[in-house]
């Protein structure tokens, strides 16, 4: 490999082009690295941190971090991994995420990666917060037990949908929310439809689609089918 | 409608830019107390923002009130030197003369009471804002007399002016405070040398960003002066940042009291060095009560050809313009800041690409502190080699340290760099025996009374100039405990690690304060300070087990005294656990309880 | 194998719904494997009321009730390894989604306010019944737990993937399929 720009990535080779990022890299040489609030759709958000590598021996996002030439890239070692179970950890105790009772469940990439990294337990304490649930849509419905603030819906309502139906705001972990763009607060009083690319996008089972929920048995949904580091993977 | 033209005017005064959103909200909130739902609705339609938006940004700072807010808004100062200073008590007696409980409006609307983190005054405390207006020195019979005034609802115009003065409490001056430059005379020596010989003696003087960083100040604006304005309209920014919000830290409120000319000169300064021709100060919302003195230092210097269009008669166009923020300690973070100055919620940005290529409005900015404007004007007048001989090698000048706690005389003291703890506690008359000093902040270092000796510059302690000391009789759990929940409040909830991670450790901190904790618990922290040291999106969230991390490693007895057990607690108190099912059944007898411990 | 050498293990279901339990029997003739190596303790299988010391405890249901909080202490204090199985033992599942709600306003919808119970019913106060925690929640807040099992229920080969790992002396693992939260 002599002219092409490449990094290492657990010891393996990767080639990349200049301007993409260690994710993007990773993404196209088929490689797998956690992740939750990245989507090759969007621009990187980088907050999940599920994403965290270390290259050359420090810690960094690898969907906001350039690949460059000379890169050392651990991904998948046991301190990384260990650390991304914790994460999925404190994301599990900071909503309310009873899957058994979820439509999404079978079909969440937060359920999916935690089983690809044998989260067993959630660990910490949980917190239980009171949070809303809107069914004011005639087609969608959110349920924001669930959240775990990605922010794909807001950057698939501005940039995809050109709305803006979704947007962060508040602070910390007990004000910061979606907000609703209506006056109301409610979903049934914007623009939002069924159609947008944004009721499609929540990776866990916030924006829910009315009327079809648990038509796909188990057994039969996406990530029974195959573990999501495979399906995310080959994106 | 009367609320509706207040809107307008506001709205009006600022050009309908949603850009200035920040201070379209505070002033809108001044002129109708709060910020309600249809004010949201009416601001959004004027700047032609999402509706949504606005309501993020009015939803991020804790300033700005989305409900009814009360005639009279007191806030109690929480750090822990106002917590040494006896301010829980206060409140506490100020709830009940007002019948109130912290953080509920009263039933009539007339009056909250609640905390905030702190607000800067802690060589005077206990000190507190009522409806955003700085007061000092509370004490018994201020807290008796404050609740009169409020029960009798005479406008906080009317309340006595010596509670709302601020002392500067300068103690000890050095090359900064004793500058006795008058007004121009830096602008004056850097223009005969022009921009790129001004970068070169700053850079020559060795002076670093006394924010606690420390990167080269003459670096920072050559690498903005070098980069290309972007888009349409290219432009240079210069930002101040006086969102001085670390607890334990004040200098700046003392150079913007009785420097401000040399602030606004260094921005200046800072301005003609990277081709600006304006800046921007962003002051935190708790010193909203300098804006006037602020404004007429402004309008003095444009009268005086030191700002506005040719400054002194040089072909140099430069203004400087005040923002507030509004109680959100992330935005002292540069990119955070920028957010703000943009309208948007504090979230620090994903770097690179930096402010000097990227900043404010997309434009090269530098963001400098107070002190290092102040100190750059030191650097034009006398050269940089000059300054270059003050301090120690790497770390050139002199530091502001804001001292508090337990000593005589707390107030402002500036050494040159290098100076021992030792020096600046003799200095401040520690008093009886220190156990602890925390140096630059919750984000910054416990020290012991082993380590005296160390130096307070760039090659031992940095700092940004907090300087709080705990004698022997100071429960260093406690300080802790106090850091520990103010980081949980004032993480911005960008990312994991720090949003969920803060909360983790304020809540294992209470359940050792309440004493059902156990080792595990303490490994736990632990855990904890490992991911978020790294995993974390900025410095607040790497930084905020720091206090933690030291003074588990340095103060563990205090800990462990509070230890229930070595091996596990519950998560919870699970008498206290059937408290509502004892309530509602009236039953008291054995099976009715829960021993805690087995 | 002589009897003295099987591994004691006892079971008990919590705020569960015995479902964990179900699947566990669904383990089928591997259950003829699994009493090869294990005696059962305390166990809706045996019928034992208290439980003696064991080598294994595995725990269905979560701690919403006083009397939940006394066998789930029997248990830890009793069994060197404990097993949190289950969703609602895991993280509080189904019982704990009352969590949002004010223990208090429950008690009266379902015994002063809202119609279904008999006229001149209240809020149960014999001492015989277990009182309600304020919060249903995982076992894990109450004691120490060391292993654990997720799944609504767990499918029955997790389950006996999970057990013939531990009894093996290996750290259980469970592969895509078998680790579920549903």
């Amino acid at each position: 490999m002599s002219d092409q720009n490449t990094f290492l990535l657990d010891g393996e080779e990767i080639p990349f082009v200049p301007g993409q990022t260690i994710m993007q890299a990773a993404q196209a040489a088929g490689k797998y690295i956690p992740h939750l609030c990245w989507h090759p759709e969007f621009k990187p958000h980088g907050s999940c941190k599920l994403c965290t590598v270390k290259v050359n021996g420090r810690f960094g996002s690898s969907c906001t971090m350039e690949a460059a030439t000379g890169q050392n890239v651990e991904n998948r070692t046991q301190e990384l991994d260990d650390k991304r179970r914790t994460l999925l950890q404190l994301l599990f105790v900071e909503g309310n995420h009873f899957c058994p009772s979820c439509e999404k469940s079978g079909n969440c990439l937060l359920q999916a990666t935690a089983y690809d990294l044998g989260m067993m337990t959630p660990h910490f304490d949980h917190f239980y917060p009171d949070r809303p649930v809107d069914a004011s849509h005639p087609d969608v419905m959110l349920d924001f037990n669930r959240c775990i603030l990605c922010s794909l819906c807001v950057q698939a309502s501005e940039l995809a949908d050109k709305k803006f139906v979704f947007v962060m705001g508040g602070r910390g972990m007990r004000g910061r929310k979606i907000i609703i763009n209506s006056e109301s607060g409610k979903l049934g009083d914007t623009d939002f439809a069924v159609g947008d690319r944004a009721a499609s996008i929540c990776p866990v089972g916030v924006i829910l689609r009315k009327r079809v929920g648990f038509a796909v048995p188990y057994g039969e949904r996406t990530y029974d089918k195959a573990p999501g580091s495979a399906l995310e993977a080959a994106k | 409608m009367k609320e509706d033209d207040a809107i307008l005017a506001v709205l009006a005064r600022h050009g309908n830019d949603g850009s200035r959103l920040m201070q379209i909200l505070r002033e809108t909130q001044e002129a109708l107390g709060w910020l309600a739902p249809e004010t949201i609705t009416a601001i959004a339609r004027g700047v032609n923002w999402p509706r949504a938006k606005v309501e993020g940004t009015a939803a991020f700072y804790s300033f700005f009130h989305t409900r009814p807010r009360g005639k009279y808004c007191v806030l109690w100062s929480d750090n822990i030197t106002d917590r040494m200073l006896g301010n829980r008590d206060l409140m506490q007696a100020m709830c009940a003369k007002l019948w109130l409980e912290p953080g509920r409006l009263s039933e009539d609307g007339l009056v909250s009471v609640n905390t905030t983190s702190c607000t800067g005054m802690c060589d005077q405390g206990p000190a507190l804002l009522v409806n955003y207006r700085a007061v000092t020195r509370m004490d018994m019979a201020r807290v008796e007399q404050m609740a009169e005034l409020i029960r009798n609802q005479v406008p906080v115009e009317q309340w006595p002016a010596e509670w709302f003065r601020v002392e500067d409490n300068i103690r000890r001056k050095d090359a900064l405070l004793d500058h006795g430059l008058v007004p121009g005379e830096a602008l004056a020596a850097a223009m005969e040398r022009g921009p790129a010989g001004l970068i070169d003696e700053i850079k020559a003087s060795g002076l670093r960003g006394r924010g606690g960083a420390g990167f080269s100040t003459g670096m920072k604006w050559e690498f903005c002066r070098n980069a290309p304005g972007n888009g349409d309209q290219p432009a240079h920014y210069v930002v101040c940042n006086a969102d001085e919000g670390e607890p334990g830290t004040f200098k700046d409120r003392v150079l913007l009291t009785s420097h401000a000319d040399l602030v606004f000169e260094g921005m200046t300064l800072a301005g003609y060095a990277i081709g600006a021709q304006k800046g921007l100060m962003y002051l935190r919302g708790e010193y909203r009560y300098m804006k006037d003195a602020l404004e007429a230092v402004l309008a003095r210097r444009r009268d005086d050809r030191l700002l506005g269009k040719r400054i002194l008669d040089k072909d140099f166009d430069f203004d400087i313009e005040i923002h507030f923020g509004a109680g959100a300690y992330v935005c002292g973070e540069e990119s955070a800041l920028i957010e703000s100055l943009e309208g948007k919620p504090g979230r620090p940005r994903i770097r690179p690409p930096f402010p000097v290529t990227h900043g404010y409005l997309n434009q090269p900015t530098t963001v400098n502190n107070v002190e290092t404007l102040a100190a750059a004007c030191l650097v034009a007048r006398h050269g940089g080699a000059w300054y270059a001989r003050l301090g120690t090698a790497k770390s050139a000048g002199t530091k502001l340290l804001s001292v508090s706690g337990d000593v005589e005389r707390p107030g402002i003291y500036e050494y040159p760099f290098g100076v021992t703890v030792r020096q600046v506690l003799d200095d401040a008359g520690a008093t009886g025996c220190v156990q602890g000093v925390q140096v630059s902040g919750p984000s910054g270092v416990t020290l012991s009374a082993d380590e005296l000796d160390r130096r307070i510059c760039f090659e031992d302690i940095p700092t940004a100039g907090a300087f709080m000391v705990f004698d022997c009789t100071r429960d260093m759990f406690e300080v802790a405990r106090n850091f520990a929940h103010f980081f949980a409040h004032e993480s911005c909830g960008f990312c994991t690690p720090c949003r969920v991670g803060t909360q983790v450790v304020a809540r294992l901190m209470d359940k050792l304060a309440t004493g059902h904790g156990s080792q595990y618990d303490i490994d736990e922290m632990f855990k904890m300070h490992r991911l978020m040291q790294g995993a974390s999106h900025c410095g607040l969230g790497n930084s905020a087990c720091n206090p933690l991390f030291d003074t588990l490693n340095k103060f563990r007895p205090a800990y462990e005294r509070r230890l229930k057990s070595l091996e596990y607690e519950p998560a919870f108190d699970l008498d206290a656990a059937l408290s509502q099912a004892r309530q509602m059944t009236g039953r008291d007898d054995a099976g009715a309880h829960l021993e805690n411990a087995e | 194998m002589s009897e003295k050498t099987k591994l004691r293990v006892a079971t008990t279901s919590l705020a569960g719904c015995f479902g964990c339990h179900m699947s566990f029997l669904d383990i089928d003739e591997r259950l003829l494997d699994l009493l090869e190596l294990v005696e059962f303790d305390r166990s809706p299988i045996t019928d034992i009321k208290h439980c003696g010391p064991c080598d294994l405890g595995i725990i269905e249901g979560g701690v919403c009730n006083a009397e939940n909080v006394h066998v789930l202490r029997e248990f830890r204090k009793n069994c060197k390894i404990l097993v949190a199985m289950g969703a609602c033992a895991v993280n509080g599942g189904l019982p704990a989604q009352r969590n949002h709600l004010d223990l208090r306003d429950i008690l009266e919808a379902v015994y002063e306010t809202e119609g279904g119970l008999a006229r001149g019913v209240h809020i149960p106060n014999d001492p015989e019944l277990p009182l309600p925690l304020n919060k249903v929640h995982p076992i894990h807040e109450v004691v120490k737990v060391d292993y654990f099992l997720p799944g609504c229920p767990p499918p029955a080969d997790a389950i006996w993937k999970f057990l013939t790992d531990l009894l093996a002396g290996r750290t259980p693992h469970l592969g895509h399929g078998l680790l579920h939260y549903d």
